[in-house]
Formats: structure tokens, sequence, C-alpha cells
């Protein structure tokens, strides 16, 4: 009986079928890597109690429906501009931050502000308002929300590099890479540090 | 004789051999890089507003995203906005992020974040409509869908 020798299967068409492959999953899929900033929306409670806040606690930015900025609704200003007025405004620290519980407030011995009397009393206390109309566009909604950011990661990074000598964002990026508890507390003191609180009142009609 | 008998011999063909390996490579670059599409715009393509302090969405099987632009047809002004394949009423968001919900595990909820990828020229307006629809069914983490970059400038124009 002849026996015949295993012939080699053909692989000459491997590679059209690879290449059929390739171009299907070029086409059915995209590359775009999803980034933006980041909010967190503050919670609905029926009784919401009512606070004073002093005024000079608060920052007042409105955005009129030609896309005007008005601050303490007095000086028309440019978006290049809120940052410094936003960082200053942060950074005053003028006076003593909320008592906690039965300890007494305490002056920011971090800040580098003016300690004008007249502007905010503690970062803690700091409150920004950004009053829209809604007509404003999407743009210039982003644009300032990203300079309020900006601005609060500028003191946080000042204050970690004064601290910690690492910038904010590494530290960020060095927990989202391997996390670490002593890493998180860090981050979470910067924060608490320079809170965010950003209130966003009904929009004008 | 034939020792020296020098062989006529064309040029020998480039081996194609490795030719698959090669394709398979890119191939497997490609599934693993990319995602799949999931929505056919039906509105007109957002041009996204540049933003500097951007962060990165992670979890992207966590993320339900909203389309906010103009509607193809010129004729039609004002906002539309779109979920999963069909343009929808303000009203109707909060049922969509209560299907986003449900597909889910439970546990994963807390974490789920809403994308909202609005046209630089959407109304003010229609975006907080949609933030307080989120408020109010505690669907907190929001994200402003941005591009890099640092010319705020081009978000508006004068």
């Amino acid at each position: 009986m002849a026996r015949r020798e295993n012939s080699e299967i053909n692989a000459g068409s491997m590679a059209d079928i690879a290449f059929l492959l390739l171009i299907f999953f070029l086409v059915t899929t995209t590359m775009d890597v999803d980034s933006g900033i980041s909010r967190k929306l503050p919670e609905k409670s029926e009784d919401t109690p009512e606070v004073t806040i002093k005024e000079k606690n608060v920052l007042d930015i409105t955005v009129n429906r030609n896309n005007q900025i008005l601050i303490e609704g007095t000086d028309f200003i440019q978006v290049s501009d809120l940052r410094k007025i936003a960082m200053d405004f942060i950074d005053n620290g003028g006076g003593l931050s909320a008592p906690k519980g039965d300890k007494p407030g305490e002056a920011c011995d971090y800040c580098q502000g003016a300690k004008d009397p007249a502007s905010s009393d503690h970062p803690s206390k700091a409150i920004i308002s950004l009053q829209s109309d809604r007509g404003t566009s999407y743009g210039m909604y982003v644009s300032i929300q990203n300079e309020i950011e900006a601005a609060y990661n500028d003191l946080r990074n000042r204050l970690a590099l004064q601290k910690y000598k690492v910038s904010y964002k590494e530290m960020l990026k060095e927990y989202n890479d391997n996390g670490g508890e002593k890493l998180k507390a860090k981050i979470d003191l910067l924060k608490d540090s320079y809170p965010q609180i950003i209130s966003e009142p009904e929009p004008i009609k | 004789m034939s020792k020296f008998k020098k062989k006529k011999k064309g040029l020998p063909a480039i081996s194609t051999a490795s030719l698959p390996d090669i394709v398979f490579m890119l191939l497997f670059f490609f599934m693993v890089s990319t995602t799949m599409r999931e929505t056919d715009l039906l509105i007109k393509k957002p041009t996204l507003p540049v933003a500097s302090e951007v962060k990165k969405l992670e979890h992207k099987s966590l993320v339900s995203t909203i389309y906010v632009g103009k509607s193809k047809d010129k004729r039609i002004s004002g906002d539309k906005i779109q979920v999963n394949d069909k343009i929808i009423d303000v009203k109707d968001v909060p049922s969509f992020i209560f299907a986003e919900r449900a597909i889910r595990k439970e546990e994963e909820v807390k974490f789920m974040t809403t994308s909202i990828k609005a046209d630089k020229e959407a109304n003010v307006g229609t975006i907080l409509d949609i933030k307080e629809q989120l408020r109010d069914i505690n669907a907190l983490k929001v994200s402003f869908s941005t591009s890099k970059g640092s010319d705020l400038s081009t978000n508006f124009k004068k």
C-alpha cells in the first residue's frame, strides 16, 4: 500500500482572512477617548436648612446670553481673567474658618492671599456662585467651569509642592496607577484645604 | 563540470509566509486599542468645547452618554437630545438612566457616570435641564465631555 506523505495545508490565504478581519475591525470601532470636566451634582433634599452666608464669602459670577461675564455684579471681565480672580478670592484667608464641633475656627495658615477683610474668610467658606442665562452658549459655560477647576487645581498644586514637594497632578496620577492609603490621605488633605464649593442657582429665564 | 556552471536563476520570490503573522499582529493591536462604535448620530455631530483641566473617564462600561446638538435638518432649530439611537425629550432622560442602571450590576450603580457630549453652541438651558433631571433621580456623577486643549477662545465667538 502506498503511503502518502501528509501534505501541508496551504496557508497562503491566511493573510487574506486576517486582512478581512482587520478591515472589519477598523471600520466598526473607534479610537476616541472620552475625557471631560467631571462634576458632582448636589444631592436633592426635601428640606434644605436655611443658612446665612456672608456676602463677602460668595464670589458671584453671572453670564448673560451674549456670553459676557459679570463679577460681583459690578465688573465685566474676560474668561482669561477669571482664574486669577477666583484664586485671589479663594486664597484670601481674611478671617477664621467655620468652627467644627467645639473646636473654634482657625485662621488659614497656608493661604498666601491678601488677607483682605472684605473678601472671603477661609477657603472652606469661600463659595463660587455661577449664575448663567438659559441662552448662554455651552462653550462659554464649559470655559468658566474649566477656569474655576483650574483655580482650585493651581491652589492645591501650590500647597502640594509646599508640603510634599510633589505636584498635585503627579500625586493623582500615582494614586490612580498604584493606589495607597497614605497617598489618599495626603490627597484628601489637599482637597480639604481647598474644597470645591460651587453653587449654581436657577438660570435666568 | 556542473560544479562550475553558474546556475541561472531569477530573483527569488519574497517569502510571504510571515505576512499573516504581521497582519494578525495589527489586528490584535486594533482589537485591543479601540472600542466598538455604539451609536449612530442622528443629530449633527457635536463639536466639543476645549478645556485644559480634563479628566479621563474611567470604566467605560459604566458610562452612559447623552448627546446634545442641533438637528441635521437645518429647518429645525433648537437643541436635540439623543441617547442610544433615538432623539428624546428632556423629561425622558430619567427613564434612559433607569434603563442604563437596569443592565448594570447593583453594586456598580453608584459608580455610574453620565457623560454629556454637547455642541459648544448648544444652550446652557438645555444642559441645566438635563442636570436637573439627573439630580432628581440621584445620578450625581456628571462629566462634561470636552477635547483637550488650552485655547479656550475657540469655545465662544465674539
